[in-house]
């Protein structure tokens, strides 16, 4: 017989015993809550490692398509506006402070400070797709459209096409994350103001920050390898 | 009549909507396993009428080329995408494997159950699919073809790509499981090998569904944008969507085999009444598996225009697959080795499965020799080496593991009688049916085909009469299944005499899986230890 240690028995004990103290965030089948959110963490990193494989293989479309056609791409590149997009890369980046600066302000207690960071981490996400709308709209004029629908003559090499639907799917598989976490961050707000989160609970908060994180992360891969080709 | 226990998880609440809307690990099994019978059954009857069909009774035909085309793609999507991946990990797995590590429950519940309706909404659109014009590309979805046909490619791939989140999720949730719900004295090495088999099976899931997740919706904008990724006339590369496809699919192939080989690694220590031979090499070679299954897909193109450079490579990879998976095999035989052996249904199971398994394995090594490859790729050989990996290997697994842990699930035993005498039947119709392939690829019958030359007549008719007795073998099965199902006779906690957590348990199990705090007595395959203290329960 294996004899656990004394610490393991009350470990144990409690594993079994409904009666013990539980802290109001704690899950049934976890004995404590250092174990729930530990368990929230690896589970939301496998989840983004998932995310990165499902980019990765646009990745690999981009960099096949870019080394088979190099002037293509070149010359493809320059009608994408580097300035809306650099506008777009610093709006993002500073959502991602200010989502880090909402974490920060749950740790410290202070419901308001997080209720405006959220906000305005918010406010940065509709304006990077407002921003996005314009820069589509303008190619949608143009028809610089993905593959068969593409229209414009203006741009040398081959199959431009291709450029372009590398650039819709990339920028719009994005964009549907970006407004995935939209959603997060409002009902993360929703659970803010009803006052669920403290100092010793706030996995939900924390995890949208990470997918947060990640949205910004592809993005900001996305800018030099989009608009920066030449 | 013994009765049941008075309060188990099936009865503990009671009503349907504690079912539809239970977050327990156990019902959400018991949910998938009805779900994956009756994919089972469908995806049968598809195998039965392809068979049919390939009999040409008297010259006749029983359905036209374009619907033997749909037949053959729906058997072949319906069994891989509706039914082997999820089976062993989804229904036995997400029963069994908090119970083995001695947790209450997954890590996520609730994502458990969500992964559960995923699973139902993408096996909709798949059924759905049928109905509007099923897709003919074969399940492997190949461009240039998927990206013109008419039939209804769209629906079939959107289900699959929503499987993939299923299987996804399920994925995570039991690493996550295995990393931090372990009980307090359950080190890496007191799991047991199934707990091992399922967290590499879940690892490709994770690492490798999402590519496939990609590689389908760039498929379905190629049909309806015509984004020219894959159509070489606009500047694309047909050959790149086999490489996308199967760098999920070979590893698929692994999320097949890899939790089917650990429920063998439990079957046979308990009925061999002795300690597993091995655990760690087992153990091992488990992950060893999953990652060379990421670096062998190529083996899959030797013929359709990869460098052959990249073939000699991926020829060198696919042999080093052998390796591991032969530990494997001789450690279940040097298991068996001076055991009291007894034939239970279960363990008819494990001996088929280690017969075709090497048949099938040793096979895929012809397969991926490169100078034979040429003779051999895309005829009945490769789908005789499949099957006899995929049925023989999965599906026997997946049947032994359904009997052993039958009484578990519902607490009652099978007819054993009539267990043996399916078991039986399904091993020699399946190699009646699938053994006549191998010859028939070898002399050159090309796989999918609708006709053939009378030459191959005799060999196909035989296929067809081994898949009769394959049919008759799942018949009594169900027949004796479903009798226990409402009329079996009371199991004992522990009918087999098996030492993992789950048999200190009632059958059916309670609600919060024990009743008291699990102990660990013995290792999960210490038979020699309660015979050594004289207890021997």
């Amino acid at each position: 017989m294996i004899d656990p240690l004394p610490k393991v028995k009350e470990i144990r004990k409690a594993f079994m015993e409904h009666t013990h103290e539980h802290a109001p965030h704690l899950a049934h089948h976890f004995s404590e809550m250092e174990q729930q959110r530990e368990s929230a963490k690896l589970g939301m990193w496998i989840f983004l490692l998932t995310e990165i494989l499902l980019f990765g293989g646009l990745f690999t479309v981009y960099a096949i398509f870019r080394a088979w056609n190099p002037d293509m791409f070149y010359n493809a590149h320059k009608h994408l506006n580097v300035f809306l997009g650099s506008i777009n890369t610093i709006v993002l980046i500073s959502s991602s402070v200010t989502m880090a600066l909402a974490i920060r302000s749950t740790q410290l207690g202070n419901r308001k400070r997080t209720l405006i960071f959220l906000a305005v981490t918010l406010f940065f996400a509709a304006v990077f797709l407002v921003i996005k709308y314009f820069e589509y709209q303008h190619k949608f004029e143009l028809g610089q459209l993905p593959g068969k629908y593409y229209t414009y003559t203006g741009i040398e090499g081959n199959n431009p096409h291709i450029f372009f639907s590398i650039y819709f799917m990339m920028t719009g598989l994005h964009g549907i994350h970006v407004i995935v976490g939209m959603g997060l961050i409002t009902w993360i707000m929703r659970k803010t103001s009803k006052n669920i989160f403290s100092a010793e609970y706030y996995t939900p908060l924390e995890m949208t920050g990470l997918y947060w994180h990640l949205v910004d992360i592809i993005w900001i891969f996305l800018f030099p390898l989009l608009y920066l080709v030449g | 009549m013994e009765s049941l226990p008075e309060r188990n998880y099936l009865n503990d609440p009671r009503g349907w909507k504690s079912w539809i809307f239970t977050l327990d690990h156990k019902r959400i099994g018991m949910m998938y396993l009805a779900f994956i019978m009756a994919s089972f059954v469908l995806g049968g009857i598809f195998a039965m009428l392809i068979r049919l069909e390939l009999l040409h009774f008297e010259g006749r035909h029983l359905m036209g080329a374009q619907t033997y085309n749909q037949v053959f793609t729906l058997h072949g999507a319906i069994m891989i995408f509706l039914f082997i991946i999820p089976s062993i990990p989804a229904a036995l797995g997400n029963f069994i494997l908090p119970q083995m590590v001695g947790a209450k429950d997954v890590a996520f519940p609730r994502l458990n159950l969500a992964s559960f309706y995923i699973y139902v909404f993408g096996a909709v659109f798949a059924v759905y699919s049928m109905a509007s014009g099923a897709a003919d590309t074969g399940w492997t979805f190949y461009t240039p073809y998927s990206a013109t046909t008419n039939t209804s490619v769209i629906s079939m791939t959107l289900g699959v790509f929503i499987l993939g989140f299923s299987s996804i999720l399920t994925g995570l949730n039991f690493i996550v499981t295995v990393h931090k719900l372990r009980m307090p004295g359950m080190t890496w090495f007191k799991m047991p090998l199934f707990v091992w088999g399922l967290y590499a099976t879940a690892i490709i899931q994770v690492l490798a569904t999402p590519v496939l997740g990609i590689t389908l919706i760039l498929l379905i904008l190629e049909r309806l944008f015509g984004i020219g990724i894959f159509d070489p006339a606009m500047g694309g590369d047909p050959i790149l969507y086999q490489h996308f496809f199967w760098f999920y699919s070979h590893p698929a192939v692994y999320i097949m085999i890899l939790p089917g080989m650990g429920i063998i690694s439990e079957l046979i220590p308990v009925f061999a009444h002795r300690k597993i031979f091995g655990y760690k090499a087992i153990a091992f070679s488990s992950l060893a598996i999953a990652f060379l299954s990421f670096l062998v897909w190529g083996h899959h193109m030797f013929v359709s225009g990869q460098s052959q450079y990249a073939g000699m490579i991926f020829s060198f990879l696919t042999f080093l697959v052998a390796i591991p998976s032969g530990i494997k095999v001789f450690n279940w035989l040097a298991t068996l080795y001076k055991g009291s052996i007894s034939f239970a249904a279960p363990m008819l199971y494990a001996f088929s499965f280690l017969f075709l398994f090497t048949i099938g394995g040793l096979t895929g090594m012809f397969l991926g020799a490169l100078a034979t490859d040429v003779h051999l790729h895309d005829t009945y050989f490769v789908v005789a080496h499949f099957h006899y990996v995929m049925m023989g290997g999965t599906v026997m697994a997946f049947l032994g593991g359904l009997h052993y842990w039958w009484p578990k699930m519902w607490g009652r035993m099978y007819n054993e009688f009539w267990a043996k005498i399916a078991a039986v039947l399904v091993f020699l119709g399946f190699n009646l049916t699938f053994f006549t392939q191998f010859i028939l690829g070898s002399k050159g019958m090309p796989r999918r085909y609708y006709n053939y030359p009378d030459q191959y007549h005799s060999l196909h008719a035989l296929s067809t009469y081994g898949s009769w007795i394959l049919g008759l073998g799942f018949i009594i099965m169900a027949v004796y299944l479903i009798h226990s199902f409402f009329r079996g006779k009371a199991a004992s906690g522990n009918p087999w005499g098996g030492l993992t957590l789950e048999w200190t348990n009632n059958s059916p199990p309670p609600k919060e899986n024990f009743l008291e705090t699990p102990t660990l007595k013995y290792g999960p395959y210490d038979y020699d230890r309660p015979l050594a203290e004289g207890q021997g329960d």
